[in-house]
């Protein structure tokens, strides 16, 4: 088998971050977006060899709502196509396997969520086991919670280390025009709001986001071609845990390390990192995974505790880490994806300025 | 030994909110007012009915409102003899693709004022609106097309949109 070919994120664009995106249906708030990151990577559609997308129609509460979306792309005549039902994250991890093909040199990833549509703590409840543990009802938050104590009783975490990763989350966010929730708050200040799920407090959980996100992969001359700094993918992985909640140590995420190592996130130092971290302890669990020390930027533009529309964290959180090093603000830079429930599935991918 | 299989009722409901959109809001807006609007694609002049966001040939956002006729042509129909979407119509009934005039997508809707063997292709049809009053955001706004009594459209005119 010969080399594979270096991969790299060319352009990335997001819509901001809302609480209701309600005139807009998804393909009108998609397009925006999509035409942003093609015009960044100078591709026109019909340039575009492989489409992925990440979604699902739990959250729009509409069956095939992602073939609904192709319209915002123009598939006619048809496109090589793909659909993941999870964040868009395992959707660009599909991607750069196909451009890693050889036959295919460039590849346009997105991904949307309207979660104000429906209910989310509800709606993520559908992704449990659903014989032991969905009839049980446990909404997302409550799950959130149950790692959050397990954490808290681990003696690795206190109510206040949570509420200074989402003083800082929101501090940072204030930098990014994308964000929902941003400004100054005092981690004493934090810790006199009421549970909201015991031991979490509303702001240690994301807010409710509607938005959608694009990025672009070229590889090779393709991406030198598309711009001066490519976003280079040096490694990229995604590991699985078990379904079962009784069947994992809620406190620490074995598959992030795994996926961590094998995107070699600790051959090198490591500028900026965006952690794909809906909840705040689970910020602190993913840090010690991913062997981050304090040095790093841990997510500059304030994380998925500032915004999180359902199934397009993940990409974002690439986009960020990317858009940094395309920018020449990191040389290396680390991203972070999670789907499931309590950190279940995560993808690692390691960006370096450099093939 | 022969054992029953164990069950147990798992009840899941979710409930959501709906937005239609603004493409399609405005055509739902216009059936209130006993209107038929469309957006043309600004690249390849295609007239949607209903709008919708995008042109899903061209990928770009399509552009101003186009009111269309609510004359058209019936350029494909099927007979339904078993009770489905309106048990409160007698059997058989067609439902059928209407291409209205100055648009580029047909549109499907129940057909009636004929008896279903005299049922044809090219078939020039009007919809017959329900009362200003009891109009709704909806398809229902219109009760059904029925036959103008114009000559039949000639293949030629509709080929394309089958």
């Amino acid at each position: 088998m010969k080399k594979a070919r270096a991969v790299a994120i060319v352009a990335f664009a997001q819509s901001p971050a809302v609480r209701r995106e309600w005139a807009r249906d998804d393909v009108e708030l998609l397009l925006p977006v999509i035409q942003a990151a093609l015009g960044q990577a100078g591709l026109r559609k019909e340039e575009v060899g492989f489409t992925a997308s990440g979604s699902s129609d739990f959250v729009t509460g509409l069956p095939f709502s992602f073939v609904l979306a192709l319209d915002a792309v123009g598939a006619s005549p048809p496109i090589e196509e793909t659909h993941v039902e999870m964040d868009g994250a395992w959707a660009l991890y599909e991607a750069w396997v196909r451009l890693s093909l050889g036959d295919v040199d460039t590849a346009l990833v997105y991904a949307f969520g309207r979660s104000s549509l429906g209910e989310p703590r509800d709606v993520l409840g559908m992704q449990l086991d659903p014989y032991y543990v969905a009839p049980l009802a446990p909404d997302a938050i409550s799950l959130a919670a149950l790692q959050a104590r397990a954490l808290l009783d681990s003696g690795r975490a206190t109510e206040r280390s949570l509420a200074e990763v989402t003083a800082r989350s929101r501090r940072n966010a204030k930098a990014n025009p994308n964000a929902q929730l941003s400004g100054d708050f005092l981690p004493e200040a934090l810790l006199d709001a009421p549970y909201l799920v015991a031991p979490l407090r509303r702001h240690d959980c994301p807010p409710i986001s509607d938005g959608a996100v694009a990025v672009v992969l070229a590889a090779g001359e393709k991406a030198r071609a598309a711009t001066a700094r490519p976003a280079w993918i040096r490694g990229i992985d995604h590991r699985i845990e078990s379904h079962g909640l009784g069947m994992r140590d809620l406190t620490r995420s074995p598959s992030t390390a795994l996926a961590a190592a094998n995107a070699g996130v600790s051959q090198g130092s490591v500028d900026v990192a965006e952690v794909h971290a809906p909840f705040s302890h689970q910020e602190l669990i993913l840090r010690e995974a991913l062997g981050l020390d304090g040095a790093v930027d841990l997510n500059p533009s304030g994380g998925a505790l500032a915004a999180n529309p359902l199934m397009s964290a993940g990409l974002i959180r690439i986009g960020e880490a990317a858009r940094r090093v395309m920018d020449g603000t990191a040389r290396r830079a680390v991203a972070h994806a999670t789907s499931g429930p309590c950190l279940q599935q995560n993808l690692v991918c390691v960006l370096e300025a450099t093939p | 030994m022969k054992e029953k299989p164990r069950v147990f009722p798992a009840p899941v409901r979710l409930e959501y909110r709906a937005s239609a959109g603004r493409g399609l809001s405005r055509f739902l807006a216009s059936l209130m007012e006993g209107r038929i609007v469309g957006q043309r694609c600004p690249l390849c002049a295609k007239v949607y009915v209903p709008s919708r966001g995008a042109c899903p040939s061209c990928g770009v956002a399509l552009g101003g409102d186009v009111a269309v006729s609510d004359t058209g042509t019936l350029v494909s129909f099927c007979i339904v003899n078993i009770p489905l979407a309106d048990r409160s119509l007698p059997l058989p009934y067609v439902y059928g693709s209407v291409l209205l005039d100055g648009a580029d997508i047909p549109f499907p809707h129940l057909l009636q004022g004929l008896p279903v063997e005299e049922v044809r292709m090219g078939l020039r049809v009007r919809a017959e609106w329900v009362p200003g009053g009891e109009r709704t955001p909806s398809l229902e706004s219109i009760r059904c097309f029925r036959p103008t009594g114009e000559p039949d459209a000639p293949f030629e005119d509709y080929q394309e949109h089958l």
